[in-house]
């Protein structure tokens, strides 16, 4: 996103013509020349991994060894099954979602710091940001201890006397991944939205207010469609990645909030089947991506409208 | 009457990000304080207080292995990470690089890439190419996630300064090397220190590349990942939990420090903004 426009920023002076073209190029050179390392073991490391990653998913376990006949029955067997189908759904629904709670949450804070923390706004930041670089693994075992039967919740309203017996609801089904979830990732959600909030030209939101507009019609016409480009990104950046989390629903999650990534890691740890789990990966990681460029792409219609 | 209600509107939503903070840190707060409870369950009412819970934690001989193998996992893939983001950074800054958006896309690509396909791929190649798993294989699944943290926390401190000093540098006879050792590596030095905390960071707390690729060396995650399967250590795996998020929130403080220095607009990295 801002990352894209950084590279491109003119040198200092211009040299005009054939010359220059030379000396540009010859730039262009050392900046490649320095940056291939990099690119070249990140650009290997990615893609050599996810082609065979598509390779296992078109072969065939049998027995202890692969077939490497090419064959689709495994994707048959991915897409096909109703248990497995079922999974696909729960997962893109949960993280859907964990997604607009995140995101609707997030918003009021990153507009709290972007506009009205002052001189403090550093601290805010480094206070949202610290759960960010911190431990998720024990950001989610924190929920289980606080969702359990025993556990904080159920302990705290017993001890207070409100309740006599613990709430076997808590823990162990989609809304205990949902809420967990939701916090793990929240830091994910405040930062883009933040840049973007704090992008916006602060001379127009004077204009309007010159030209009579309130603060709701301001928000609405100016601040919320000219930060729509963050909250798109925050909404991606937290979809993708829980749609895919293994952590949270095995901790949380119980027999009802189990999954995609949960049947995954079956498949190569336990029961061995990786051309399976290979080909559930690459379907979870397809419908992903489906989802969310339509996602993108309704939400920059919707913005365009707006506008 | 305006600026009133202006005023009133800034205290609601003061209020909303007080709330706000409280939702990110009270769930946390609850592994130390229940890691000083002297009971065997994490429970309300608490019964007393205690610091057994830290010393069985810290008598734990497989814990001890399992730290040294985070810190040296950590402490490599920071180091080597950082290394290449160095040099993505600074020549995606310092030169004008065609095509400079889609390689720090590609660079950035294993961020929207769920971690379980990037650990089970991984896994697929080392078996493909017969290399046995080891704390190296993390090593390298780790490089993958923390090369595009690196290259954001660098590329932020370069740009804030001026080329005009190295070229300088450069006029007032400093070779190549000598402007790069006596200028720019100084003015980078904050930016390099926070990035190698910031990815050590973010390879120590990791866990599901590390539980695919680890084999039978367990990393501290996988170590506590294994202690959760039984109650009877849980409150010791609260006090090693408590005493992971009080150092890591102490590095992320002083890395948002260190990177701050000598920057006259302060603000914390964010990775995918």
């Amino acid at each position: 996103m801002a990352l894209a426009e950084q590279y491109g920023k003119p040198a200092g002076r211009r040299a005009p013509g054939r010359l220059g073209r030379l000396v540009r190029r010859s730039d262009a050179a050392k900046g490649y020349a320095l940056l291939s390392p990099t690119l070249l073991i990140m650009a290997a490391a990615m893609a050599a991994p996810m082609l065979l990653l598509a390779l296992y998913s078109f072969w065939s376990q049998e027995g202890t060894a692969v077939d490497t006949r090419a064959t689709l029955a495994q994707y048959a067997i991915a897409i096909g099954r109703p248990t497995y189908r079922a999974l696909f759904y729960r997962s893109l629904a949960i993280s859907g979602l964990v997604t607009l709670v995140t995101v609707v949450l997030a918003y009021p804070m990153a507009y709290f710091v972007a506009f009205r923390a002052g001189r403090a706004k550093f601290v805010w930041l480094i206070l949202l940001t610290i759960p960010f670089w911190t431990s998720y693994l024990l950001r989610v075992f924190a929920w289980k201890v606080i969702l359990g039967y025993n556990g904080v919740i159920n302990s705290g309203l017993m001890d207070l006397g409100l309740i006599r017996e613990p709430l076997s609801f808590l823990l162990y089904n989609p809304a205990a991944v949902v809420v967990t979830l939701a916090h793990a990732w929240a830091a994910f959600a405040i930062l883009p939205i933040y840049v973007s909030l704090e992008k916006i030209d602060r001379s127009l939101l004077e204009a309007a207010a010159d030209l009579g507009d309130g603060a709701v019609r301001r928000f609405f016409r100016i601040t919320l469609p000219l930060s729509m480009p963050g909250v798109i990104g925050a909404a991606v950046l937290v979809f993708v990645p829980t749609t895919g989390d293994y952590v949270t629903p095995t901790l949380v999650g119980g027999s009802t909030g189990v999954m995609i990534a949960n049947v995954i890691e079956v498949q190569f740890d336990r029961i061995g089947n990786w051309p399976l789990g290979a080909a559930l990966a690459m379907a979870s990681m397809a419908a992903v991506a489906i989802v969310t460029i339509l996602f993108v792409q309704a939400a920059r219609l919707a913005t365009a409208r707006v506008r | 009457m305006g600026a009133r209600r202006k005023r009133q509107g800034g205290y609601g939503l003061l209020a909303y990000a007080l709330l706000y903070l409280a939702f990110l840190y009270v769930p946390v707060m609850f592994l130390p304080l229940f890691s000083f409870n002297d009971s065997a369950f994490i429970a309300f009412p608490l019964t007393g207080f205690t610091t057994r819970w830290y010393s069985e934690m810290l008598a734990d001989s497989a814990m001890h292995h399992a730290l040294l193998n985070s810190l040296k996992v950590g402490a490599t893939v920071s180091l080597v990470s950082t290394f290449l983001g160095l040099l993505a950074a600074r020549a995606l800054t310092r030169y004008r690089v065609p095509g400079g958006g889609l390689v720090l896309g590609v660079t950035s690509l294993p961020l929207l890439i769920p971690e379980i396909v990037l650990g089970i791929s991984l896994l697929i190649l080392l078996n493909a190419a017969a290399i046995p798993l080891s704390l190296y294989s993390v090593v390298a699944g780790h490089v993958l996630v923390c090369v595009p943290f690196a290259i954001t926390v660098l590329m932020s401190r370069f740009e804030g300064f001026d080329k005009s000093l190295e070229e300088a540098a450069r006029d007032l006879g400093d070779g190549p090397l000598k402007a790069f050792v006596r200028v720019t590596l100084p003015l980078a030095l904050p930016g390099i220190v926070a990035s190698l905390l910031l990815t050590f960071l973010t390879s120590f707390d990791e866990f599901l590349i590390a539980f695919f690729l680890a084999g039978t060396d367990a990393t501290l995650p996988l170590y506590i990942w294994g202690q959760l399967r039984f109650p009877f250590k849980l409150p010791s795996v609260l006090a090693l939990g408590a005493m992971i998020l009080v150092a890591s929130a102490l590095l992320v403080v002083l890395a948002e420090w260190v990177r701050s220095l000598g920057v006259r607009e302060r603000s914390p990295t964010m990775v995918g903004a």
